[in-house]
C-alpha cells in the first residue's frame, strides 16, 4: 500500500492534479452552487466555465514558458509586458495612431493582428537572440522587456487607452455569435493542439530536452543548440501575443498598465506547479497545463473570497516559494539527512 | 577630480575590460549632463541646484544600487527591492498617517523587516540554493500584494500627521552661497540639499569600505568570482549568500525611507519598476552580472546616468514619461551586450 502510495506521488501529473482536487474540494465546501453550470442569453456560465474561460491565456503562456524553462533552465518573465505591448501595438494599428476610441477600423482586422503578433515574435526573438547567442543569465535578458515592452507600449497608445468599439474585434476574448462556449478556450486548445502536435511529430522536443539537460554535450552530438534555444524564445514570446490578444479582446481596448500585470508569475506558476523543474531539461506540457488551470483556479477561488487582485499575489507567493523548495536538491538532501540521523538514533537506541 | 579617479583604479597594468566600463560610464555621464546643460541651458539644468537634485531625487536609488551590487557582486540578483520600497512606504504612511504611531518606532521597524526579508530570501538561496531569481520574484510580487493589504488607498503624509517625520523630509542643508545663482529679480538662491543625500552618500561611503577593506566584503568578491574555489578556501559560501541578501534587503528599506521622505505617500503602484532602474544603475557602474567584479562608485555614477535620463525627459516636457522607461531598458541592454562581449574577448585571449 505504502510503496503503490509512493509510485502515484512520484507520478508527475500527480501535484497539480492533487492541488487542483484539492482546490476544487475547499470551493464545494465552501459554496455548493461553484459547479453549477447554467446556460444564459445562449452562452454558458459558471465558476467552471470561467476558470477554464480566464484560464486560457495563462495556459497559453505556460506552453510558451515550459519551452523556455527545458531549454534554458532560466524564465522568461518578460510574458506578461508583451502581452501588453501586442495589446497597445494591435489596437494602434486597427484605431490608427492617436485614436483612443474608434467605432470603425482603419486597416483590416488581419493586418492589425498580424502587426500585434509581429511584434511579440520579435520581442521573443530579442529575447532568444539576447540568452542564446551573447549567453546572457535568461531572467536578466529578459528583465529588458519586462520594462522595456510596457513602455514601449505607452508610447504606441500615446499614454491612453485604446478602445476598439468594433464587433468582431471582440470575439476572441468573449464569444463566437451562436456559440455557447467561450471563444479564449478554442483558442488554447488550438495553441496546445498544435504544440502537442509538433512536439509529438517532430524531433523537436527530444531536443529540447537534450539542450536543457547538457548544451554542450548535444552540440558535440551535432544539435544547434544555440538555434533550438532561440527558437524556444521565438514561440514563447508568439504565445504571449496570442495571449495579448486574448487580454486586450475581452476588453476591446488596450490597457497598458493593466494587461498582462503579474501573469510572468502565474506562467512560472504553472510550469512549477506542473512538476517540471525549474532547473530545465525534463519537461511535461500537460503538466503545465493542469497547472496553469489550476493557478486560475486558485485566483477565481481568491476573488471569490473577497481578496482583491492586488492583494492574491501574496498567496501565490508562497505557493510558488513552497513549490521550488520542495523541489529543492538541497532540500531533499537535508530531508533525508535527517531521517537518516533518526534512523541511525533509532538503531542505537535498540541495540 | 574624475579623471584622476578613473586613473587610480585602472593604473596601466590592470587596465582591463572591467575599469574600461566604469570609464565608459563616467564618461557617458559626463557626456549626457553636459549635452543636457547645452540642450536644456534656458531652462535651469546648468544651475548646480540641477545637479544636486539628481541625488535628492535618486538618494532612495543610491541606497538600493549599493545593496544590488552586492548581491550582484555573489553572481546572484534582487528583482524584490521595488515592492519591499512600496511595502515599507506604505507601512510608513499607515502606520504614523493613520495609526499614529510616532515616527522612530516605525522607521526602526521598517527596517527590522528589511532585515527580516532578507534573511528570508538568503536562506532560500543560499542555504536551500534556489534561483535568486525565482526566490526574489517572489519576493517581488510577496512584497507589492503585501502592500494591497496594508491598505489599498493612497496615503499621504502631511505635517499634523507625524511632526517631526515631516521636519525631517523638509529640512534643507544650505550649501554656500556664493555657489548659487541671481534669479531674476536679482536675489542670490543659495543651493541645498536634503538629509537624505547625507544618508545616500554615507551608504556609500560605508559600503565602498566595507567592500574593500572587510573580510566579509573581500568574500563577496570571493563567492562570486569562483563560489567553488572560495569554498576551498574555507569560506562559508551560504552564510556568506545569504548575508549578501540580507545586506541588500537592510539597504533598500534605508533606501524606502528615502524614498518615503521624498514622496511622503504610500501607494500600492509606488516604485513599480524600482528594480530595474537599481539593476541598471549597477550593471552601467561595471558591476558583472556573472559576479565577482564591480564596485559601488560605479553603481553610484549608474545612479546619476539613470537620473539624468528622467530629468532629460523631464525637462523637454514633450515626451511621455515612459521614454525614460525605455531609454533606462535599452541603455541596459546595451551595457549587457557590452559585458558579453568582453566576457567573449577575454575567454578567446586566455
Amino acid at each position: 500500500m505504502k510503496s503503490k502510495w509512493k509510485a502515484l506521488t512520484r507520478q508527475q501529473l500527480f501535484l497539480p492534479i492533487f492541488s487542483l482536487i484539492v482546490v476544487l474540494l475547499i470551493n464545494l465546501v465552501k459554496d455548493p452552487g461553484f459547479f453549477q453550470i447554467g446556460l444564459q442569453n445562449g452562452v454558458l456560465y459558471g465558476r467552471l466555465i470561467d476558470i477554464l474561460n480566464r484560464g486560457s491565456e495563462i495556459a497559453i503562456l505556460a506552453v510558451g514558458q515550459t519551452l523556455v524553462v527545458a531549454v534554458s533552465a532560466g524564465t522568461d518573465i518578460s510574458v506578461g509586458s508583451v502581452m501588453s505591448l501586442t495589446a497597445c501595438g494591435t489596437c494602434m494599428m486597427l484605431a490608427g495612431y492617436g485614436n483612443n476610441s474608434v467605432t470603425e477600423l482603419a486597416v483590416p482586422m488581419g493586418v492589425g493582428i498580424c502587426f500585434g503578433l509581429l511584434l511579440a515574435f520579435l520581442c521573443g526573438c530579442m529575447n532568444g537572440a539576447l540568452v542564446a547567442k551573447l549567453k546572457i543569465q535568461p531572467m536578466v535578458a529578459t528583465l529588458i522587456l519586462y520594462t522595456g515592452a510596457r513602455a514601449i507600449g505607452l508610447v504606441l497608445c500615446n499614454n491612453q487607452i485604446t478602445y476598439i468599439r468594433y464587433e468582431p474585434y471582440k470575439y476572441f476574448g468573449n464569444f463566437l455569435p451562436g456559440c455557447p462556449i467561450p471563444t479564449p478556450i478554442f483558442i488554447a486548445a488550438a495553441v496546445i493542439a498544435l504544440m502537442a502536435l509538433f512536439l509529438k511529430k517532430t524531433a523537436l522536443g527530444l531536443y529540447i530536452q537534450s539542450v536543457g539537460i547538457n548544451s554542450r554535450a548535444s552540440r558535440i552530438s551535432g544539435i544547434n543548440a544555440d538555434m533550438i534555444c532561440f527558437w524556444c524564445y521565438a514561440i514563447c514570446g508568439l504565445c504571449a501575443g496570442i495571449a495579448g490578444i486574448i487580454a486586450s479582446s475581452r476588453i476591446y481596448s488596450a490597457d497598458s498598465n493593466n494587461i498582462g500585470l503579474n501573469y510572468e508569475m502565474d506562467a512560472i506558476l504553472a510550469v512549477a506547479l506542473g512538476g517540471n523543474s525549474l532547473g530545465g531539461g525534463k519537461f511535461n506540457l500537460s503538466g503545465s497545463i493542469v497547472g496553469a488551470y489550476t493557478i486560475q483556479a486558485i485566483t477565481t477561488t481568491l476573488l471569490a473570497m473577497g481578496v482583491s487582485t492586488d492583494q492574491a499575489p501574496v498567496v501565490k507567493a508562497i505557493i510558488v516559494i513552497a513549490i521550488v523548495v520542495v523541489q529543492a536538491p538541497a532540500f531533499k538532501q537535508m530531508l533525508a539527512n535527517r531521517a537518516a540521523r533518526r534512523s541511525a538514533a533509532g538503531k542505537e537506541a535498540v541495540g | 577630480m574624475k579623471q584622476t579617479a578613473v586613473k587610480k583604479d585602472g593604473s596601466r597594468r590592470t587596465f582591463n575590460g572591467n575599469n574600461m566600463l566604469l570609464a565608459i560610464t563616467i564618461l557617458l555621464f559626463v557626456v549626457m549632463y553636459t549635452t543636457g546643460c547645452i540642450v536644456y541651458r534656458d531652462k535651469g539644468f546648468p544651475h548646480l541646484q540641477t545637479f544636486l537634485n539628481l541625488f535628492i531625487t535618486n538618494a532612495g536609488l543610491i541606497c538600493v544600487a549599493c545593496g544590488m551590487t552586492c548581491v550582484m557582486l555573489t553572481g546572484g540578483i534582487d528583482i524584490s527591492v521595488g515592492s519591499l520600497i512600496a511595502m515599507d512606504c506604505m507601512l510608513l504612511a499607515f502606520g504614523m498617517g493613520i495609526k499614529g504611531i510616532p515616527c522612530i518606532p516605525m522607521v526602526l521597524l521598517v527596517l527590522a523587516i528589511g532585515i527580516v526579508f532578507g534573511a528570508v530570501q538568503g536562506y532560500l538561496i543560499g542555504y536551500l540554493e534556489i534561483q535568486p531569481f525565482i526566490v526574489t520574484m517572489a519576493g517581488l510580487f510577496f512584497g507589492r500584494g503585501m502592500t494591497a493589504v496594508i491598505c489599498t488607498d493612497q496615503i499621504s503624509i502631511t505635517q499634523d500627521m507625524n511632526q517631526l517625520f515631516y521636519s525631517w523630509a523638509n529640512a534643507k542643508i544650505t550649501l554656500p552661497a556664493f555657489l548659487g545663482y541671481t534669479n531674476k529679480k536679482g536675489k542670490v538662491i543659495a543651493p541645498f540639499i536634503r538629509p537624505t543625500v547625507l544618508i545616500a552618500l554615507a551608504v556609500v561611503v560605508v559600503i565602498f569600505l566595507v567592500l574593500k577593506y572587510t573580510k566579509f566584503g573581500r568574500a563577496l568578491y570571493a563567492v562570486g568570482g569562483n563560489p567553488v574555489s572560495a569554498a576551498m578556501m574555507g569560506l562559508n559560501v551560504k552564510k556568506i549568500k545569504m548575508q549578501a541578501y540580507i545586506l541588500s534587503s537592510f539597504l533598500c528599506s534605508i533606501g524606502a525611507i528615502c524614498y518615503c521622505l521624498n514622496t511622503m505617500s504610500g501607494s500600492v503602484q509606488q516604485a513599480r519598476g524600482f528594480e530595474i532602474d537599481a539593476i541598471a544603475s549597477s550593471v552601467i557602474g561595471g558591476t558583472l552580472l556573472t559576479g565577482g567584479v564591480g564596485n559601488v562608485i560605479g553603481s553610484l555614477f549608474g545612479c546619476l546616468i539613470n537620473g539624468t535620463i528622467t530629468q532629460l525627459v523631464t525637462t523637454n516636457g514633450k515626451l511621455l514619461s515612459s521614454w525614460a522607461n525605455i531609454a533606462t531598458a535599452a541603455l541596459l541592454m546595451a551595457f549587457i551586450i557590452l559585458q558579453s562581449i568582453f566576457a567573449m574577448v577575454k575567454n578567446r585571449n586566455r
